[in-house]
């Protein structure tokens, strides 16, 4: 099926299989291979990337589903020579050790922040009436699904913590 | 032969002369892990496009596959190949060595029509696409004559027997001890299957070039990995490369090659064209090893002011039907208390299960959640702290073989841990403080982990614009090796960070351990700074040789190395201007460090303390973990940053060892039933509270030249126990039964009447 995705910006046109899913299509077809397997069913956050600037999990959505929908992946953020903030901080605070759930870290992060501005609480958020205050039980709620097992867990959390001080 | 004593002289990593060592400076490659271009095994871009092979796992856990249809299959839409060992290609028979130098055998796949374990390979798919390989597989048709699967390792414990050429080790008379010990503790734990659940399930690329496989997986060891394919392959083993530049997780787990790479070169070979193969996360359960539950009888007796007049921790596991790995959650604690009396050692059963094998810090992750909740157990019969109870039992040589400690500083890492923690705070009668809802209680543990050196080369160049290149067989799954082995190098040579390339995970480059038992710093690094040695010589003697240069004449030896220039006192010059002009080719020099025989007179362990605070709910059984710190000993520091990833990463091990993590077996089917990340709960964010790591001043000079030692599993060592502990404070229920599930945790609370 003829499917045509704003990825980092630039249209590609792509003549998929319907089984495809969008963590396929980026890594198999546009060879963006920065967006992880982890688990391919949900489980892990290996493959998160931003759809329409909303992270989802890209294992769980077909491709053609995407039609006309912009993308951003990991590559979109930031290259190394021009780091995202988000990635910035990551190399900064040792927020990885093996690196392969970082990209779905790093777009998760970008996506979350971006949640908490618009004012969408979480479970741990005391007053769902009243602005999130990004404290560390947040950040730990709300990147819970993305695992890491390296356990960068306390890097983690500092990394996303020094960008949100940084933005505010 | 070199000695022991040889490591007191300083070297440039121990007088650390630009402050290098032991700095937190960024990972090396990290600019290419936050951006996502650093290319794992399955991401690599081979010469042409791909052909994709997929997996299929036998349904039963033991007896033979009767009958093959693939005609379904084959004749699914893209496909390329459909293999059982029906038609795989031949490979020499299991165990062959085709070189004589190697170390590995080979291990063939799709071997025969016999199922040893669930999920075991029986079958490969290959086809255009990812999609249609998918869908091709769930078309094969295999049916069994099925065993019944002996799996249920609790029935099995009567028949264990000792592990091949192990005994028990017992010193003075255990029983005897025991007997008369005024205080006793007979208690018995019992841990589960664990998984190592990496983030990047195994997978292997392969293509050949004429006579040559190439090929790109995700392993730990490098040498056996290429060895073990050529074998496999029939054919020399200069015939595969193979490389492991980025490995997304290993623990242990990736310590060996699994059949993706075996399947990948071969159907490469078959097709003419690249092939890749991966696990899926579910297949990751069966197909690779876990580390297997163990049962463990520990039994203390102390005087009443507390020591220990006897000891011991006897172990029970498990491994498969062709294997011989043994959890070895006994051997820790050899050298961790002092008792006169004293018996340790292990029982080995085998079961129709999945391989088990080595996982982060084998043996310490499992005994530790015994004998340093026992010791906790002992602590509140004695009336005395937890912590000094541990003081009081610290022994001055190696407990069991006299031999005394290079370096030990336990005692400092539970004496600060305990102020930095607030552990005067701890009410010794559990179940005092509450918060909200929240029962809460303070624990701690014990931690050791052994250090090793095991042989490695290494080489450096210099090439004309000053950049030196520092080429090793070695891995980095996460440890830092690209890290440590740039400021090494930087180090040793003198110039800055910037100007150090290194070049890793590659079976052409010297040889090195690869990463496991911690081992991997100490012995790649110590190669590394042999040949940095050798290079810094090499460049010296140019320099003086050399009529053009300032240095000429000069007597080597006195050549210093700074900020990138050559110098002997005021004379002095670039070190890119000195190889572009004298040696306009680069200069490479290569080093290798093995273990002296004099190692062995000192007995030489990482050390740590855990404490930690929870939270248990009475009410739903929960615990949260509220705070945890670690303090550690583990020799100088090569990067305080990395290292205490390293460190914090092992304890949050501890914390789903305690808590979520085990894999429980179907006796019906020989299966294990946790089979992906929804059903095996490793830790996520929402688990882990304030959590931080303390690294102690240490240099241990009986360890290396650089008088470093590891730290990738010395973390999870005691971790769990610490939690346990802690619940017990909380609560006052014991759970001798990991993980500490609310369903446990419930019944414990409710015998209790709360
Ligand atoms: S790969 Fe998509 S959530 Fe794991
Ligand atoms: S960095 Fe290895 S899984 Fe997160």
């Amino acid at each position: 099926m003829l499917t045509t995705i704003t990825v980092n910006g630039e249209a590609r046109s792509l003549d998929l299989d319907p089984r495809t899913t969008l963590l396929d299509a980026l890594r198999e077809h546009l060879l963006l291979t920065g967006t992880k397997k982890g688990c391919d069913h949900g489980q892990c956050g290996a493959c998160t990337v931003l759809v329409n600037g909303v992270r989802i999990n890209a294992c769980l959505s077909l491709a053609v589903a995407h039609d006309g929908d912009e993308v951003t992946t990991i590559e979109g953020l930031g290259t190394p020579e021009h780091l995202h903030p988000m990635q910035q901080a990551f190399l900064t605070h040792d927020a990885y050790q093996c690196g392969y759930c970082t990209p779905g870290q790093i777009c998760s992060a970008v996506g979350m922040l971006r949640e908490v501005e618009a004012g969408l609480p979480s479970h741990a958020t005391r007053d769902v009436r009243a602005d999130a205050v990004l404290d560390g039980e947040e950040i730990r709620e709300r990147m819970s699904g993305n695992i890491c097992r390296c356990s960068a867990y306390p890097q983690i959390v500092a990394a996303i913590a020094a960008v949100a001080e940084a933005e505010s | 032969m070199s000695s022991v004593h040889d490591w007191a002289a300083p070297n440039p990593v121990t007088t650390n002369r630009s402050g290098l060592i032991g700095k937190g400076v960024d990972r090396y490659e990290g600019p290419l892990k936050v951006t996502g271009t650093a290319p794992y095994a399955y991401e690599v871009r081979p010469p042409s496009p791909p052909a994709y092979g997929v997996m299929v796992g036998s349904a039963i856990a033991t007896g033979r596959i009767a009958a093959v249809d693939t005609a379904e299959a084959q004749a699914a839409p893209g496909v390329l190949a459909v293999w059982t060992h029906l038609n795989v290609p031949p490979q020499p028979p299991r165990g062959t060595k085709a070189h004589p130098r190697s170390t590995a055998g080979s291990r063939p796949a799709l071997e025969s029509d016999r199922v040893t374990h669930w999920g075991q390979p029986v079958a490969l798919v290959v086809a255009d696409t990812w999609e249609n390989a998918i869908a091709a597989s769930a078309l094969v048709r295999l049916s069994y004559e099925a065993g019944t699967p002996d799996v249920d390792f609790s029935a099995r414990l009567p028949d264990a027997g000792q592990p091949p050429g192990e005994q028990d080790v017992e010193i003075g008379d255990f029983d005897a001890g025991f007997a008369t010990s005024p205080v006793t503790l007979d208690e018995t734990w019992s841990t589960p299957i664990q998984n190592h659940c990496q983030m990047e399930p195994c997978a292997s690329l392969a293509w050949w070039e004429g006579d040559k496989c190439i090929a790109h997986t995700s392993v730990q060891m490098v040498k056996p990995a290429q060895h073990g394919l050529a074998e496999t392959l029939g054919i020399d083993r200069d015939a595969v490369h193979l490389l492991t530049r980025y490995i997304g997780g290993g623990f242990g787990g990736k310590g060996q090659t699994y059949d993706d790479l075996t399947l990948a070169a071969l159907a490469a070979r078959a097709l003419g064209r690249p092939v890749k193969v991966a696990f899926s996360r579910q297949q990751m359960m069966h197909g690779t090893i876990h580390r297997p539950a163990t049962v463990q009888r520990v039994r203390l007796g102390a005087e009443k002011d507390g020591r220990l007049n006897a000891f011991s921790i006897m172990t029970w596991t498990h491994c498969h039907q062709d294997g011989t790995f043994t959890e070895h959650a006994s051997n820790f604690a050899r050298a961790l208390y002092a008792a006169p009396n004293r018996l340790t050692g292990h029982r080995l059963v085998k079961l129709d299960l999945p391989g088990a094998g080595p996982m982060r810090a084998p043996g310490e992750a499992s005994g530790t959640l015994s004998l340093e909740c026992a010791m906790d157990e002992l602590a509140e019969q004695l009336g005395l702290d937890p912590v000094e109870l541990r003081i009081r039992n610290e022994p001055a040589v190696d407990p069991e073989n006299g031999r005394p400690f290079s370096q030990r500083q336990l005692v400092r890492c539970l004496r600060e841990g305990a102020q930095m923690f607030g552990w005067d705070r701890r009410l010794p009668t559990p179940g005092q403080v509450r918060d909200g809802r929240w029962l809460v209680g303070l624990g701690m543990a014990a931690a050791i982990r052994g250090n090793f050196l095991l042989p490695a080369k290494c080489s450096f160049s210099v090439d004309a614009e000053g950049v030196i290149t520092v080429r090793q067989g070695m891995t980095d799954i996460g440890t830092g090796t690209y890290t440590v082995l740039a400021q090494i190098a930087a180090e040793t040579l003198g110039v800055p960070l910037g100007v150090v390339k290194v070049e890793i995970g590659d079976s052409e480059l010297p040889p090195a351990p690869g990463s496991g038992g911690q081992f991997g710093a100490a012995s790649a690094g110590s190669a590394a700074l042999a040949a940095g040695m050798n290079l810094r010589r090499a460049i010296a003697e140019l320099a003086t040789g050399d009529p053009n240069s300032p240095l000429y004449g000069g007597d080597p030896e006195r050549v210093t190395f700074q900020d990138g220039v050559v110098a002997i006192e005021n004379r002095s010059e670039t070190l890119a201007a000195l190889v572009r002009r004298a040696a306009p080719d680069g200069l490479t020099a290569e080093g290798d460090s093995r273990p002296p025989p004099d190692m062995r007179e000192w007995s030489t362990q990482t050390y740590g303390s855990h404490f930690c605070e929870v939270g248990v709910d009475p009410v739903t059984g929960e615990v949260r973990v509220r705070r945890m710190l670690g303090v550690f000993a583990a020799g100088r520091i090569l990067n305080e940053k990395t290292a205490r990833s390293q460190l914090t990463g092992g304890m949050i091990w501890g914390v789903g060892s305690a808590l979520t993590e085990g894999n429980a077996v179907d006796p019906r089917h020989g299966s294990l039933i946790g089979q992906d990340l929804a059903q095996y709960l490793v830790p996520v964010q929402a688990d882990i509270g304030d959590l931080e790591a303390i690294m102690l001043d240490e240099v241990d000079d009986k360890a290396n030249p650089m008088g470093i030692k590891g730290v990738g599993e010395l973390g999870n060592s005691g971790a769990g126990a610490a939690v346990a502990n802690a619940i017990y404070n909380a609560c006052g229920v014991r759970v001798r039964d990991y993980p500490i599930t609310p369903d446990k945790l419930l019944a414990g609370l409710i015998a209790k009447g709360m």
